[in-house]
């Protein structure tokens, strides 16, 4: 814990707390979201007139509940129209109070946050990532900030609890665990590889994170799907000649995973969704394996040398490399893939965490004894 | 779709048709549009297990395979992409160990503390190359096969690309309805126009603008025949960057790899370690204390430059501050002599390696080097040297050893300690409370026997073997140890002799006891070439994610006193976009014929 006397760096911690009682708000209202939105959803159906073709019906944009005959072919429309939801311009969005709340929070969260980023970087006179503390606090921003930006193209409010849950645990724990007080660069770290390769690294991580959210919930809507299908076919439904003649077999939502899965679109669609977000974050983490190596070989006198953090890096750059080409393998596309995507994104919080802390090597940065 | 689902009959109603690939559209159809069939010859060459790629027929079970089959049938198995992703994850899985058990090349102490603190384990370990995961056999075997996967997947997908790079786009498809981003319109003809050359004009406006937009584009006309209408349109496709992205990158990482190689047996590196005042020389019999080639290296022909140690600079942060004693802003200041140049002053900073003659050499740990003088008991001197002592704490309580092989009585060994600013803990012992030479002491143990250096094994100069050797001093036995400051001269017990701690200053150091550097001095000749086909490798990487893929049409139907306009696109992989650049080719397209002319009559979408 920081020095009781008042400094820009107590500051700084004050509003870090700050932030993660907000977060912690937010998740909150992103969880309430998450509970009622499915009940929302029913409800919109029922003031609405029953809608006959699935497919075109939906696509008009109702709320997707439709009088079909079989599960699969309820599903696909709801998901149909879920995807022109997640889709949908910011101001033509869904009305999900608690959802709105959540963002709300989530936003002024940022803002606390960016101030304590910013008050530690002028207490410490350098960019505020230069050891544990400074690294989660800067990178766990940057995942919040990469949500929020995402937020203006897509819909994705139903990752929201994972997003804010995520960033309350990790930030909670730097607070708690991993403060230290500003003391002076080690000469290693002064370079402008600094800045780039680990600013770099954290626009990466909050890449992956969001795939590996949108595999989670990809992983949930086949399981749905696959149930759907599964009933359809023991009850003798044939899901896709119908047009809506019979009762339905089962009901869609029974025990088939989370009711939220409602409101969200289809596994195809989250798998391509979490795809895009993974290979731009494929991407930046390319560069910052280049850089590390560059910067290595300035400040080591080698590029490469197996070193426990080099060697983590590389894991996760082939095993998203691994999950790049799963998707374009038959047999691996869909669950599979998404598997990886997880591990991926679980190799990532390993290097973040257990690595820098238990690892030896010549990243001793952390600053923690 | 909703077209799709009314006129097509669904061949499998189980599998949800959510499969929307797109030859999900064409197969059913592939008579009427061959050039929609996946593989058709402007595509990649994928493995045949490509997601994206045709299904195949599987070859009969019992056709009996020759040894050139079997040898094909490996090879395609070997070149898979099922196999490509499996040597991947395992590579990943095969990466850890080295993470968690020490490595030789990286941590070589931490091997050495592995044997003492496991004896069991250690040759069980060893055997299993665990210690030298990066070059073991099975690490090994996985990126091999996986380059040679690579290497025989890349090239002919090189060769198909190669041609695909100067085919036309496909004809137009019969019925582009069926295609998932489609749309049309319907225009009226301006009174006294022929609809016909109304059509024509406008596929012309609409080849003008594929092509402006980085599209590849053909014609395709067909002239009324019997009762069917003439046909206008154009075929348009783009996005070869994607697959020539994808192929670079991929031989690009060879690149890296073979880089990595050949650099490897062209380099070498090395390590000096020089006192204040002092000079290296760039030769391995004279300069070096250890010395790694590769293979090729012609150690006989170093370029023969010397470095000498002018001074050295630190700053340590001042007590009482966060951070107390924390060192930064080294500087070692050189004067450097290369054949043919002036002498230069130039200096070596963490971060920022020197270069001379092609080597890098780089700052990579400082000390003190007490300059210790001794003297037989008739006063002369036996031995004098600036002697490193090895930081032992981040405060520099540093260890040192003295090896005095002739001129005394008996062979004396000292162990030195020094301590740049001496405290002395509750215990009585001596520690350093700060690294900065406030308060300089040099405490020494004195061992007198065998030094053990005259069988000629050799000895590490900064450990003394103590088997065979009587102690004469030092807190093990009871007696007091040597206290020097600089300046200072002591006796050393049993009437040996005398030792001396020499002033610095007295001979016009700036400070009372000498600095010393060990830098370590590299030639890299393959590094540049690694960085090379890194930045390549991104930059392929870069297009062959992101480059869209598509094809474009636009087609025109005259009939009576209208045109039918119909657009359509086809992704080829991924293309999140391709939905917004068919709508945007419509209405840039109905733009350009003209507002006056623009009466579309109803949008099919
Ligand atoms: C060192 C091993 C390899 C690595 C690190 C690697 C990495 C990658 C990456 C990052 C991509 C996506 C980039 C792009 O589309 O431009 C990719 C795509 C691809 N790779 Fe590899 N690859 C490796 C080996 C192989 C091998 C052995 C094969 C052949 C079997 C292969 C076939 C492909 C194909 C066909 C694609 C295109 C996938 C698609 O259509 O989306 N790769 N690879």
């Amino acid at each position: 814990m920081p020095a009781a006397e008042f400094s820009l760096d107590s500051v700084s911690v004050l509003l870090v707390w700050t932030a993660i009682a907000i977060y912690a708000l937010a998740f909150i209202a992103y969880a309430v979201d998450l509970a009622r939105r499915s009940d929302l959803a029913l409800k919109a159906k029922d003031a609405a007139p029953a809608r006959e073709l699935v497919g075109a019906a939906a696509r008009a944009g109702g709320a997707g509940e439709t009088a079909s005959g079989s599960s699969i072919a309820a599903i696909r429309a709801q998901e149909d129209a879920a995807k022109a939801d997640l889709e949908a311009r910011p101001g033509a969005r869904k009305r999900y109070v608690w959802a709105r709340i959540g963002t709300s929070l989530t936003v002024l969260g940022f803002l606390f946050h960016v101030a304590a980023d910013i008050t530690r970087g002028i207490a410490a006179g350098r960019v505020p990532w230069s050891n544990m503390y400074e690294f989660a606090l800067t990178g766990t921003m940057l995942i919040v900030a990469v949500y929020l930006v995402v937020l203006l193209k897509y819909d994705l409010r139903f990752l929201g609890t994972f997003i804010t849950g995520l960033v309350t645990v990790l930030l909670g724990a730097t607070a708690i665990w991993f403060y230290t007080v500003v003391v002076p660069l080690s000469d290693p770290l002064k370079s402008v590889w600094l800045v780039i390769h680990v600013f770099v690294a954290s626009l990466a991580t909050a890449l992956f994170a969001l795939a590996f959210a949108l595999s989670v919930m990809q992983l949930l809507q086949a399981r749905r799907e696959r149930l759907a299908i599964a009933a359809d076919e023991a009850s003798g439904y044939e899901a896709l000649a119908d047009t809506g003649a019979g009762k339905p077999a089962v009901n869609p939502d029974i025990k088939s995973g989370p009711r939220f899965l409602r409101t969200l679109p289809s596994a195809d669609a989250l798998e391509s969704l979490a795809y895009r977000f993974a290979i731009i974050g494929f991407i930046f983490w390319t560069f910052t394996l280049i850089a590390g190596s560059v910067w290595a070989n300035d400040a080591w006198g080698r590029y490469w040398g197996f070193d426990t953090k080099e060697v983590w890096t590389f894991v996760i750059w082939v095993l998203y490399a691994g999950y790049i080409h799963a998707r374009a393998t038959r047999g691996w596309r869909g669950t599979r893939s998404a598997w990886l995507s997880i591990i991926g994104f679980s190799a990532v919080m390993f290097n973040f965490t257990i690595v820098n802390m238990f690892f030896k090597g010549l990243h001793v940065y952390s600053g923690l004894s | 779709m909703s077209n799709s689902r009314s006129d097509a009959p669904e061949t499998s109603p189980a599998v949800p048709e959510r499969v929307a690939l797109p030859e999900s559209v064409a197969v059913p159809e592939s008579v009427a549009v061959p050039d929609l069939v996946e593989g058709s010859s402007g595509d990649p060459l994928r493995p045949s297990d490509h997601a994206d790629a045709p299904r195949q027929a599987r070859q009969p079970d019992n056709a009996p395979l020759g040894i050139v089959g079997w040898l094909r049938w490996g090879w395609r198995q070997l070149t898979s992409m099922r196999t490509a992703l499996v040597l991947l994850l395992l590579l990943a899985i095969a990466a850890i160990p080295g993470s968690i058990v020490p490595q030789r090349t990286a941590d070589p102490n931490g091997v050495i503390d592995f044997k003492s603190k496991n004896p069991g384990l250690y040759p069980v370990y060893d055997t299993l190359q665990l210690f030298d995961v990066y070059s073991s056999a099975w690490f090994s075997a996985i990126y091999i096969l996986l380059f040679i996967s690579l290497i025989g997947c890349v090239i002919p997908r090189t060769k198909h690309h190669w041609k695909a790079l100067r085919a036309r786009p496909p004809r137009t498809p019969a019925r582009l309805s069926r295609l998932d981003d489609h749309a049309e319109s319907v225009r009226t003809v301006v009174d006294g126009q022929d609809a016909s050359a109304e059509a024509s004009h406008a596929i012309d406006l609409a080849q003008a603008q594929l092509r402006k937009a980085g599209y590849r584009v053909e014609r395709y006309d067909t002239a009324a025949a019997g009762n069917r209408p003439a046909v206008f349109s154009v075929s348009a496709e783009r996005g070869y960057a994607r697959e020539t992205g994808n192929l670079v990158f991929h031989a690009a990482l060879v690149g890296v790899l073979i880089s990595v190689g050949v650099g490897g047996g062209l380099t070498y590196t090395g390590q000096t370690v020089i006192a204040e005042g002092d000079s290296f020389v760039n030769s391995l019999g004279l300069g070096y204390t250890s010395f790694n080639p590769g293979r090729f290296v012609d150690t006989e022909h170093l370029s023969p430059y010397t470095l000498t140690l002018d001074s050295f600079d630190v700053s340590y942060v001042p007590v009482g501050q966060a951070g107390q004693g924390m060192a930064g802003d080294f500087s070692a200041n050189l004067t450097t002599r290369e054949p043919g140049h002036d002498a230069e002053k130039q200096s070596v900073r963490v971060n920022h390696p020197l270069n001379m003659a092609g080597d890098r050499v780089y700052l990579m740990g400082n000390g003190y080097a007490p300059t210790i003088t001794v003297r037989n008991p008739a006063g002369d001197v036996v031995y004098r040297e600036d002697v490193e002592f090895l930081p032992q704490d981040a405060n520099m309580t540093s260890l040192g050893v003295v090896k005095v092989a002739d001129g005394l009585s008996s062979q004396v060994g000292l162990v030195g300690f020094f301590y740049p600013t001496a405290a002395t803990l509750h215990s009585g012992a001596f520690t350093s409370a700060y690294p900065a030479l406030a308060n300089p002491l040099l405490t020494v143990d004195v061992y007198v026997g065998d030094l053990g250096i005259d069988d000629g094994t050799p000895r590490n100069v900064y450990a003394l073997d103590t088997t065979g050797m009587t102690q004469l001093t030092g807190r093990a036995i009871g007696v007091e140890s040597l206290k020097l400051e600089p300046g200072k001269t002591v006796a050393l017990p049993n009437g040996l002799g005398t030792i001396t701690f020499e002033d610095n200053t007295a001979n016009g150091g700036a400070e009372a006891v000498k600095r010393y550097v060990s830098l370590s001095i590299h030639r890299d000749v393959g590094a540049p070439f690694v960085l090379f086909f890194a930045v390549v490798a991104l930059l392929g990487l870069v297009a062959g994610l992101f480059v869209p893929r598509r094809r474009m049409w636009v087609k025109a139907t005259p009939s009576g006193d209208s045109v039918r306009f119909e657009y359509a696109g086809l992704a080829r992989g991924e293309d999140p976009a391709i939905a917004v650049a068919v709508a945007d080719l419509q209405r840039g397209h109905e733009a350009s014929l003209g507002d006056g002319a623009a009466r579309a009559a109803r949008a099919a979408r």
